[in-house]
């Protein structure tokens, strides 16, 4: 039983961190577009047309790849997580369904429409597709993080007689506080991956020359909206997501902190690898007092540590929590950093061509793709040992009649099937950059007169 | 919503069947792909929607049936990925070999599909092994025979996934003649022609074998004579398609393909009704009573579940309304 535990854990561990590569670009590129496309319309710019319709290109390629990766996901509630389904799909159903009905439709029908369609609408008309995609996509995050919430602070439900959750307040599970916040950082998150990858592109073409008119819309559209929401992910939704956690999961902010014994004035580390054999901190950097600033607002407020809590419920594996978290915390300042100075620079004019600076931002981009993953692993790891929290524990949820053997032999499967699709969806993702926004030898639109084709 | 997505679906599945032989040229096989390429997406989606309306309303049949058809399930998630990445990514690159290559992986996924399909179907018609906890897992196959100890494939779910092969392809080749012209339309109309006697003798020998192994899947219709328009409807569609088709007439023929596929599946609903997935031992039935979500849950679902689909139906009348008409190449992407 351990090992089909373990199994099935993987299995959907590997499955969702593969598949939300994709989505938070899409969610991310999804709002820029519309920006881009906003502009053309407003300003009759058709370089900006342009740059909407490179970006749709790589949208596509991305969201197919979001689409058939995503649709396991839902499979795996039942598949593999049979026994939770049963206990809690008379809630989570709910959202899980209403993701399919409402956004799934909404933003599948309007991305035809948007990328093959444009001859046949009118601008106006085409805008408005890209705006339903928007709204389809981010629509489809807040389902996906309501049904998460649940998992993580379940309310709105009763207990039926034979034992199952079912549904007792629509509004109250919908509108889960835990679900507000969390959608907020996690979308900001998405925006921060679609800025950093739009920044990234257009530097690369300024660094190699090419393409400079609709590198300098992507570099400038990327930053003012990397700063933006860099700053978001901070404040105040990453400082609202950790007093929920405080408040809701006391014993989940201890282990993210790595702090073992609770204490008055308690430091927050920035360096240092826990050791939880000993239960304390090696090579501990620290700063005294502020995690009790942080959480309680007052330098000598008391934290509780991991001590003041039962073994059984802490989460299972504290040092790879502590690390999602760090590096979450870490990539989110370093993000700050980066795109305040490029906003500086974009402001006196230098950034086009500070190359230094360029080559920071085209290297960044894989980045918020880690501390998105950092981020996802720190609230799913931090939620152990429950599935639904205070509710089920993850070791009663899975599928019984799966076994160990049955569910290796998919997991892997998936494995070889993602290595194909990762493979496959740079290599068409790198000759899109590669061919660029428009045919090289292309007269360019006559209000981009720098431009120089190479 | 199963049988909206098979409807919808299943001529894109069966465009693909037909692909590599009624589709000689590049040129040809990019009107196919025109055909379905704005709609394929949203047609799956269909499934997906399926699958969540499932899991809200029957939280048990969906544990229950998806931990239990475990194997194939996961199967048919890679080939549906297969197919996906097969119609999407071909057009990226110009070279042929690439091309050729995903010809085949779209072609071979959209058949093996249509099989898998068929055999779920098959599958919940025959009765799985549930017992007294409500779970149940089968293996893909053990012995072909319906013992004691069955397995997904059995000589009755692959007569049934045949039939539904026969039938996809039958119905995604009125839709190809639909929205093609010239020698791939004609093409594709021929080919339609030679599924119907197949298509004829698997239904009727699919009937007779049902009848065979759940004799008691005529009480419902003895009970409430109205389904007797069932085999009406499927019989007299049948025949529509015969005399549709070699006069030219692609929409009637496509519209009685889409009204068999539907009136089987309706038929097959009728039949085990209230029984949603029947137990090789009938006290282990899961019915809708002993699977259903809450009431407050149900009702609420309704509410939102009707306006979620009247905005849906809408969506897609605009879409199709957009891309109507027979496909040329060379406008828009593939």
């Amino acid at each position: 039983m351990e090992s089909a535990l373990l199994i099935h854990r993987l299995h959907f561990a590997f499955t969702a961190t593969f598949h939300y590569l994709f989505p938070q670009l899409t969610m991310g590129l999804a709002l820029l577009i519309v920006v881009l496309k906003t502009i053309a319309l407003r300003r009759n710019d058709p370089a900006y047309d342009e740059a909407a319709r490179f970006w749709g290109r790589i949208f596509g390629i991305n969201f197919v790849l979001g689409v058939v990766t995503g649709i396991p996901m839902e499979f795996q509630f039942g598949t593999n997580w049979s026994v939770f389904s049963r206990f809690a799909g008379g809630v989570i159903g709910q959202t899980l369904a209403m993701e399919g009905m409402f956004a799934f439709f909404l933003e599948s029908a309007f991305l035809g429409l948007f990328l093959y369609g444009e001859k046949r609408l009118s601008p106006k008309a085409h805008w408005l597709s890209a705006v339903a995609v928007f709204v389809g996509s981010w629509l489809s995050g807040y389902f996906i993080i309501a049904t998460d919430a649940f998992m993580q602070h379940p309310v709105g439900y009763f207990t039926a007689a034979d034992g199952s959750l079912q549904l007792a307040s629509f509004w109250d599970f919908v509108l889960n506080p835990w679900a507000g916040w969390q959608y907020a950082h996690n979308m900001s998150g998405a925006a921060i991956t679609g800025a950093f990858i739009m920044t990234s592109v257009g530097a690369f073409y300024l660094l190699s020359g090419k393409w400079t008119a609709h590198a300098r819309i992507f570099v400038k559209a990327g930053v003012i909206a990397g700063c933006v929401f860099s700053v978001l992910q901070i404040f105040p939704t990453g400082d609202r997501q950790g007093k929920m956690v405080t408040d809701l999961q006391p014993v989940t902010l201890a282990a993210m902190e790595g702090l073992f014994q609770g204490q008055s004035g308690a430091p927050l580390v920035i360096l240092g690898q826990p050791n939880d054999q000993q239960g304390k901190i090696d090579n501990p950097l620290e700063v005294p007092g502020m995690l009790s600033v942080l959480t309680y607002k007052r330098w000598n407020a008391h934290v509780r540590g991991l001590d003041a809590f039962p073994k059984q419920d802490w989460p299972g594996n504290i040092p790879l929590l502590y690390y999602s978290y760090h590096i979450m915390v870490g990539l989110g300042t370093f993000f700050v950093a980066v795109m305040a100075i490029a906003l500086l620079l974009l402001w006196r004019g230098r950034l086009f061509h500070a190359r230094w600076m360029l080559w920071i931002l085209m290297l960044s981009a894989p980045f918020p793709y880690i501390a998105n993953t950092a981020g996802w692993m720190t609230a799913e790891l931090g939620r152990q040992p429950w599935l639904v929290y205070g509710l089920m524990r993850t070791e009663n949820g899975f599928s019984k009649v799966v076994s160990a053997g049955n569910g290796l032999f998919t997991l892997l499967g998936f494995m070889g099937m993602y290595m194909v699709l990762g493979i496959l969806g740079l290599f068409l993702l790198w000759r899109e950059i590669e061919r660029g926004p428009v045919e090289e030898h292309e007269p360019l639109s006559n209000l981009q007169p720098t431009t120089t084709a190479s | 919503m199963v049988t909206t997505y098979v409807v919808l679906d299943g001529f894109d599945l069966g465009a693909g069947a037909i692909y590599l032989i009624a589709a000689k040229t590049d040129e040809e096989r990019r009107r196919v792909l025109r055909a379905i390429g704005p709609v394929w997406d949203g047609n799956e989606v269909w499934l997906l929607a399926a699958g969540g309306t499932l899991y809200f309303a029957f939280p048990q049949l969906y544990a229950s049936s998806f931990s239990g058809f475990y194997l194939p399930l996961m199967m048919v998630l890679w080939l549906l990925m297969l197919r996906a990445i097969g119609i999407e990514f071909r057009t990226h690159l110009e070279n042929p070999v690439w091309r050729s290559f995903f010809d085949v992986v779209f072609s071979v996924s959209s058949i093996l599909l249509a099989v898998f399909f068929g055999a779920a179907l098959g599958n919940v018609v025959r009765g799985v092994p549930l017992d007294a906890t409500g779970y149940f897992f089968e293996p893909l196959w053990t012995d072909f025979k319906l013992g004691p100890q069955v397995g997904i494939l059995d000589w009755y779910t692959v007569l049934v996934g045949v039939m539904a092969l026969v039938t996809l392809t039958a119905h995604g080749s009125y839709y190809v003649a639909l929205k093609t012209d010239a020698d791939l339309g004609r093409r594709a109309r021929g080919f339609a022609l030679l599924c119907w006697p197949v298509q004829f003798f698997l239904t009727v020998s699919a009937m007779v074998a049902t009848y065979f192994i759940r004799p008691d899947i005529m009480t419902n219709y003895g009970d409430h004579p109205i389904g007797i328009l069932v085999p009406i409807v499927v019989v007299s569609s049948l025949a529509v398609m015969l005399w549709a088709n070699p006069k030219g007439k692609e929409k009637l023929a496509f519209v009685a393909s889409s009204l068999y596929i539907a009136f089987m599946l309706v038929g097959a609903a009728f039949a085990l009704y209230p029984v949603v997935l029947p137990a090789r031992d009938h006290r282990y039935d899961l019915t809708i009573y002993n699977t259903a979500a809450g009431n407050h849950g149900l009702s609420v679902g309704l509410v939102w579940w009707t306006f979620a689909a009247v905005l849906a139906l809408a969506y897609f009348a605009f879409v199709y309304r957009m891309f109507r008409g027979k496909v040329q190449v060379g406008e828009g992407h593939y």
